[in-house]
Formats: structure tokens, sequence, C-alpha cells
């Protein structure tokens, strides 16, 4: 089990530090993602658990044992990085296998490895191929066949998948939770795209500015934001307060009224004889519903969704007014009790 | 198609200057050096090149030069790589300082390297004991000492512009730093390497000032055996057969380092390159002793140096100073305080014909023409204007000797063969610190202009001129140091009566007496001293690209 206690990691030059004081625990066959934006230290505390980076207060052991003194090849933990960083003087098997020669392995053992790994990527029969022939998505995984090649004892991924398009990014996330599990990897993972984190993590922690927020299981964090930033960062477009938040939640029959609820786009949907009225502000229709801005009564401007229009129906224009109702599923409560700046 | 067609006619025309020149005064001297190897009697005579080719004498001239040169390219190699991590990949105080002084040999006149290592090495100097003056450890150290600058510097860009997180990403996989270094780095570097190593071997193959004022008569190189037969011995046959030899072996190194070059600037495009340089720890130990070896090495022989010229009868003195304005009692036609000027003078016109000839082909060679024919002209354009860089100095000045000396050219007696020659060879300098820069401008940042309007002559003005600023005075500098430092072509064509610096300090080395030798290291340590202030100004404008090749 991986343990980072109270880690700090400074740069010569910032007056902050990179990461401060920041506490995770990694138990083995776990995959933990640790999601922030740009920028909050999130790589630093992957390049510092990875040894390359000096630690300025705290530790990380392994299995009970502080790694302060053990130098970064010796540590067992392979890193992935975000653009894959392939050797391109060697052929793809020659990267993939490139952690089995260090050990001396016997070439044929070596071939067999590599050519499993390269199965397992899905990358069959590309062991010839020079890395610079391959696109984005084929070098990381060639990557990723190169990091599990010695079968390291935690895997370390700084945002593998986001220098790839949308689609192959979305293929790829699924890829990699099948590799990882089914391997029994032990990862943690680095990443600023919340939807990424869902498809790969068993366990998320959220940090901010060199700090974790936030940790825990990747339902419990999504279900239950610590604060407005966090929410928002999870992808909840709006974050209401006090009465706005009452009257929302109590409209749905809510038993418990939290302070402060986070709602996705499509928490208010339009139907017939819901309980609150919203004036549209503005109206836009996508291949799936129909996605709308409106003001509704004692709540303020938010967004809602409406089925897509049978043939000859219209879409609802602008400044009539709607019903809505709530669907609480598609809410959060939000723990911080501290009111932040209302809604927006 | 007609904006092709005119598109070339332009590039032609910016080509035709630099190309008639080049084929006056390089192509012309170098083919009248040629027939007079070839052609006895107005028939072609292969056979009297092969009996020179024959002589034993050239047998032991040849295999000096090549063990030399190749040694000491080995040497500059195993210590410049240190020393290139060091300035390149380590971060401490005072590094800057380090990479300016790392420069300075390279940029010293050659006469001047070879009288600060002969006051280091002289039996009444501080290594005298050892006893290598006049030795060949002597010329390859002072080889070595020469050509540092080019592996530091051109290893180095490469090394400092490498990703460090390939290397990272193998110390993850289990590569302990050894390993990193032997299956990562190294095989990043191995371009790099070749390319200095190949320039390395040119410039110590062809080196003269260094051979000359270190090896005397007893060892001598191909390009100062030119000289001896040409001045001394007046066999002019045996010193073109030798003039053609060089020029093959030259092509073809120019050749090869060429490639590796085109290879290297292939790779540096790929790596998207996050600059780092760490600090040191107690594992760069040996590093960093190796390194300051190297240093010990640089300064030894010019501290050497600037203390014997201010020392006579082992009392302080700027007596040889001083005497810099006298004719030395005869040892010389002209004081050296008027060589000095002379050497100014040239220098001032070698340096502006050298640039609008460098700008001029380097507009043309970094154009990127769409049709294959056309990029074929560019790149052997490109390759020819190269060849000054590995042609000896000495084959170009005996080449002006025997083929400018009869009308419609008669140009012995004139004052202009002194800095043309210069020129010449600074001119590859010159283009291989400007085409880089013009270069990297991507092109569609013309694309841009031009499309927001921009006329071509707008485009040249508005993007590529505000680049191109540093480089050119960078450039200025470069051509203005190797100009006041020229001795090989120089030491053919200046006339007697009007001696550049580096000629003058070489006669006075050449001649017996103390008080000569005094002169010759007070005069040298000012061409020095002038020549480093020159560079250094080069220097200030902090310019990556200068002194790689």
């Amino acid at each position: 089990m991986l343990e980072i206690r109270d880690v700090s990691v400074r740069f010569d030059d910032a007056e902050a530090p990179a990461v401060a004081h920041v506490d995770l625990d990694l138990p083995v066959g776990e995959v933990l993602a640790v999601l922030g934006p740009s920028g909050c230290g999130k790589s630093t505390l992957l390049r510092a658990v990875a040894g390359l980076e000096p630690l300025a207060s705290g530790s990380v052991s392994y299995d009970g044992r502080d790694l302060a003194r053990v130098p970064t090849h010796r540590r067992g933990f392979a890193l992935m990085f975000q653009d894959g960083q392939l050797f391109p003087h060697q052929s793809v098997a020659g990267n993939v296998g490139y952690a089995l020669r260090l050990r001396r392995v016997p070439a044929a053992r070596v071939a067999a490895r590599v050519g499993e790994l390269l199965d397992l990527v899905g990358l069959p029969g590309f062991g010839d191929r020079a890395p610079a022939t391959l696109s984005g998505g084929e070098r990381q995984r060639v990557a990723l066949a190169r990091s599990l090649a010695g079968e390291p004892r935690l895997l370390l991924l700084d945002e593998p998948l986001s220098a790839l398009d949308r689609a192959m990014r979305e293929r790829l996330a699924h890829d990699l939770r099948d590799i990882l599990v089914n391997a029994g990897t032990t990862a943690l993972f680095v990443t600023h795209d919340q939807e990424e984190a869902f498809a790969v993590a068993d366990r998320m922690a959220l940090m901010r500015a060199g700090r974790v927020v936030q940790q825990g299981s990747v339902d419990d964090v999504w279900r239950a934001p610590v604060d407005a930033e966090a929410a928002r960062f999870l992808g909840y477009a709006t974050v209401l307060t006090g009465a706005a938040a009452g009257r929302v939640q109590r409209s749905a029959g809510a038993g418990h009224v939290a302070d402060q609820l986070a709602l996705r786009r499509s928490a208010l949907r339009v139907a017939p004889d819901g309980p609150l009225t919203g004036r549209v502000l503005s109206a836009r229709t996508t291949p799936e519903l129909v996605r709308l801005r409106l003001d509704v009564e004692g709540v303020g401007e938010v967004d809602a969704v409406a089925p897509l229009p049978v043939v000859g129906g219209t879409v609802p224009g602008l400044g009539t007014a709607v019903p809505l109702v709530v669907d609480l599923t598609r809410t959060a409560p939000v723990l911080d009790s501290e009111v932040s700046g209302g809604w927006s | 198609m007609r904006g092709g067609w005119r598109q070339g006619l332009a590039v032609a025309a910016l080509a035709a200057l630099p190309v008639a020149v080049f084929a006056v005064f390089f192509l012309l001297p170098l083919g009248g050096m040629v027939g007079r190897g070839f052609v006895a009697d107005g028939r072609l005579d292969v056979g009297g090149v092969l009996s020179v080719l024959g002589r034993s004498r050239v047998h032991q001239v040849l295999w000096f030069t090549i063990w030399s040169a190749g040694a000491a390219t080995l040497v500059t190699v195993l210590l410049g790589l240190p020393l290139a991590f060091v300035l390149h990949r380590l971060s401490f105080p005072g590094r800057g300082l380090l990479r300016a002084f790392v420069l300075m040999p390279f940029v010293l006149p050659t006469v001047v390297v070879g009288v600060a290592f002969r006051t280091l090495l002289a039996s009444s100097g501080p290594l005298g004991a050892l006893r290598l003056d006049g030795t060949p450890v002597a010329i390859v150290a002072a080889m070595v000492f020469f050509n540092l600058a080019v592996v530091a510097r051109t290893v180095g860009a490469l090394w400092e512009g490498l990703d460090r997180r390939r290397e990272e990403a193998a110390a993850t996989l289990g590569a302990t730093p050894l390993q990193v270094f032997r299956t990562v780095t190294l095989p990043a570097l191995v371009p790099g390497i070749v390319a200095a190593a190949s320039v390395v071997f040119l410039f110590c193959a062809t080196s003269f000032g260094i051979v000359l004022t270190l090896g005397g008569l007893r060892y001598g190189t191909v390009e100062t055996e030119i000289y001896l037969l040409t001045t001394q011995l007046l066999d002019l046959r045996a010193a073109a057969a030798l003039s053609v030899l060089q020029l093959v072996v030259v092509t073809v190194l120019l050749y090869v380092a060429q490639r590796t070059r085109a290879r290297r600037e292939q790779a540096l495009d790929r790596s998207t390159g996050r600059l780092s340089a760490r600090r040191p720890t107690t594992r760069d130990l040996p590093v960093l002793a190796i390194t300051a070896t190297a240093f010990v090495l640089l300064l030894a022989p010019l501290l050497s140096l600037v203390v014997r010229s201010l020392r006579e009868n082992g009392a302080w003195t700027l007596v040889h100073y001083r005497a810099l304005a006298t004719d030395g009692g005869g040892a010389l036609l002209v004081p050296a305080t008027t060589a000095l000027a002379n050497s100014w003078r040239v220098a001032v016109d070698a340096t502006l014909f050298a640039l609008v000839l460098g700008l001029l082909v380097t507009l043309v060679v970094s154009r990127r023409p769409r049709s294959r024919s056309g990029r074929r002209a560019v790149a052997t354009l490109d390759a020819v204007f190269l060849l000054p860089l590995g042609v000896s100095a000495v084959t170009i000045g005996f080449g002006f000797l025997v083929t400018l000396d009869r009308p419609p050219l008669d140009l012995r007696s004139s004052a202009v063969l002194v800095p043309i020659a210069q020129a010449l060879v600074a001119l590859p300098l010159v283009v291989r610190t400007l085409s880089p820069v013009l270069r990297s401008v991507d092109p569609r940042q013309r694309q841009a202009a031009a499309s927001l309007g921009a006329s071509p002559w707008r485009v040249l003005l508005t993007v590529d001129l505000p680049v191109m600023w540093r480089p050119v005075l960078a450039a200025t500098g470069f051509a203005f140091a190797v100009s006041l430092g020229e001795f090989g072509a120089t030491s053919f064509l200046a006339r007697p009566d009007r001696p550049t610096l580096p000629v003058v300090v070489y006669e006075l080395i050449s001649r017996p007496g103390q008080s000569n030798f005094g002169m010759a290291l007070a005069a040298s340590v000012v061409l020095g001293v002038l020549t480093v202030v020159v560079m250094a100004l080069v220097e200030r404008l902090r310019l990556g690209s200068v002194g790689t090749f």
C-alpha cells in the first residue's frame, strides 16, 4: 500500500509550494485518480512519488518502507507521461521490452512477453514499427505496454489520455480500465478531466492549489462535493444556496434539505404539471434534447432540458413560461456549510 | 506557374553576386591549383601526381596529419562531453561566464594559441620539466584547446534541447543513471557528437598556425607541407598534388558532416523541448572534476602567455609592449602597431564583404522551393558555400597566387586580395550563423503577413528582419574575429610592407632572440584581447546558435 504523508514540494523560484501537506492512501490493486485543474500541483505530486522531485517535507512510503533514500530506478514505480516519451531510436518492441532487457531477461522471453503486452494493448504485430510512424493513440498504448512490462509495484499515469482527440480518449479510457483491472495493477492516475477519472478510477482525490480538498470513492466524491468549486469541477453546472436551494429540494419532496445544492444541467426538466415555473431566456436544440436557459421564480437563472419536439411541434419560445420538475438524482448536496457567494 | 517562375528568377538574381564572387575567388583559384597538379606541359599528367603521393616524406606527413587530428578529435570529444553536460544540463552561478570562456579559445588566432602553448611548455616555462616543447603531444594539446568549444557547444545545444522526461521515463522503468545515459541519452546525442567530431577532425587536419608555430619543421601536416613546398622548396606541383588530395578528403568529410547535421535537425524538430537544468549534486562530482581539468587546460596557456609577456630578466615590465611601436631593432619592416592598424582595416573590409555575401547566400539557401530541381539547386548551393570551412586557407591563398596573377585579373600586388581571401574563410561561419535563424521562421508567418496584405518587401521587413538583426550582429563579430586572426591565407597574400598582426607574430617567433620572442608575446596578447573583446560583445547578444555548425 502506498502512503503519502504530509508531502510538500517547493520550487526554488515560487513563493507558494507546488504541493502542500498532501495525505493520500492507495491500497494494493486499486486505481486512484487525482483530479484537478492544470497547475494545481497534481503532476508534481506524481513526480514526487516517482522520486523525480525532492520533498520539502513529509514522506512517501510503500508497504511501510520509507522511500526517501530510494532513487527512482529502485522504486519499481513506472511513470507513463502525457505524451508517452517513447524512445525514438528504438522500435515498438524495443520500447516495450526496455525494462526487461535492463534486467537481462533472455531475448526469447523478452520477445514472448512483448508479444503478450502488444496483444493486451490492442496492437498485435506492431513490434517492428518505429514510434514516429504511430498515431497519438497508438503511442500511448505502446507507452502503457512499456510501463506494464516490468510488472511495476505501482503504475503512475500523468494525464495519459489528454493529448488524444475525444473519440480516441473515450475508447482508450475504457480499455485502460480493463487492462488495469485485469492485470491487478495498483495505479495512481492524474488528470484534469473528470470523465476520464470516472471511467478509470476506483477512488478519487480532488486537488486544488497544491492541496487535496476531498478524497474518497469515486461515487462518494461525486455524490457529495466538498464545496461549490469542487462541484463545478466535477461537472455540476450550478450551485444554489439558501432559499433557492431549499425551494428546489422541497419542490421534489426531499426529506432532508441541504443548505447548498449542486445541479447538473439536466437536473430541471420541462414537464406538464411541474411544481416550478421558469421563463425561457434561451433555447438550443441538440441531437438528443433541447437545452434551455431559464429564469425560475424564487431560484434564479438555471439550466434545464426539454424533450425534443415531436415532428411539427415547436421548441418553447423565448419569454414563455414552462412548468418544471426536479430530478434529485441529478443534484448533489454540497458539504461545505459556509455560504460562498450565492448561486452562480 | 507564372508566380513560381518569377520567384525563381528573383532567387537567381539574389544568388548571382555570391556565385560570381565564389567562382572567381574560390573555384577559379582552386581550379588553377588542380590544373597545376594534373597538367604538365599542356598535357594531362596523372602519373606525376601519383609519383608525388608516392614520396616517403608525403606518407610521413599524411600519417602525421591523420593520427594527430584523430587523437585530438578523440580527446576533444572525451573532454567535451562532460563539459557540454555541465554547461548545459546543470545550473549554477557563473554558468554564463564559463560558457563564454569555453568559446574564447575557438576565436583566438591560431598563432596566439601556438605562442601561448610554447610559453607554457618551453624549457623555461611552468611545464618545462615535462619536456613536451616541440613534441606531437604539444600539437595535439593545442588542437584540443582550440576545438573544445566546438564539441561543448554543438553537443551542449543538442543536450539542452533533449526532453528530460524521456530520461525520467527510463529511470522509472528501472534504469540506473548509467543505463539511462547509455540507452537513452547517448543515442540521442550521437548525431551531434558525429557532427561535432567530423568538424573538429576537419579543423585539426587543416590546422596551420598551430602546427607551424609548435611543430617547426620536424612535424608537418599536409597543410604546413603545402606551405613549405610552395614558399621554401618552390615545388608547386607537389604542393598542388597535396592540395588536391586534401580537397578530396575534406569534401568527403563535409558531406558526412552535412548528412548527420540534416538528420540532427530532423531529430530536433520532433522534441517538444521542455528545457530544464538542475542543480549539481554529489553524484556529479566525477563529471565536475573532468570539467575542472578541462578548464585548467584552457586557462593554463593563456595565463602563462600573459604572465610571460609581462616579464623580462625575472622582473615585471611593460618593455615588450613598448617595443610594439618599434621595428624591433630591424627584425620587422614595419612596427607591430602599424601591423595592428593594417589588421583592423583589413578586418573591416573583410567583414563587410563576408556579410554582404553571407546575407545574400542565406536568403537564397533558406528558401524552400516547390520544385524538386529548385530544392536540389538550393541544397547544392548550401553545400558549396560550406566548402571554404574545410578547404585549407593555405590552398585558397596559394590558389590566388597562381591564378590571379595575369590579366584580366592581375591582383597580385593589389591590397584587396587579403580581405577577399579572409571574407571567403569567414563566409561559411556567417552563413552557419544566419541560415538556421532564417530557416526557423515558420513559413506560415510569411503567409499570414501576405494574407494580411503585406507585399514581399514588406514581409521581409516585418517578419524576417526582426529575427535577423541579432544574428547579423553576431555574424559581424564572428567574421571580424576570424579576419583578425586569419593566418593561413594571409601569410601567402600579405605584402611584406603591409603585414597583419598574426603575420608579424609569426615573423617574430621565427627569429632568434629573447626580445623578439617577448614582442611576439606582447603582440599575441594584444591580438587575443582584441579578438576576445569583439567576441564578448557578440556573446552579450546571447545567441544560442553561435558556435554550432
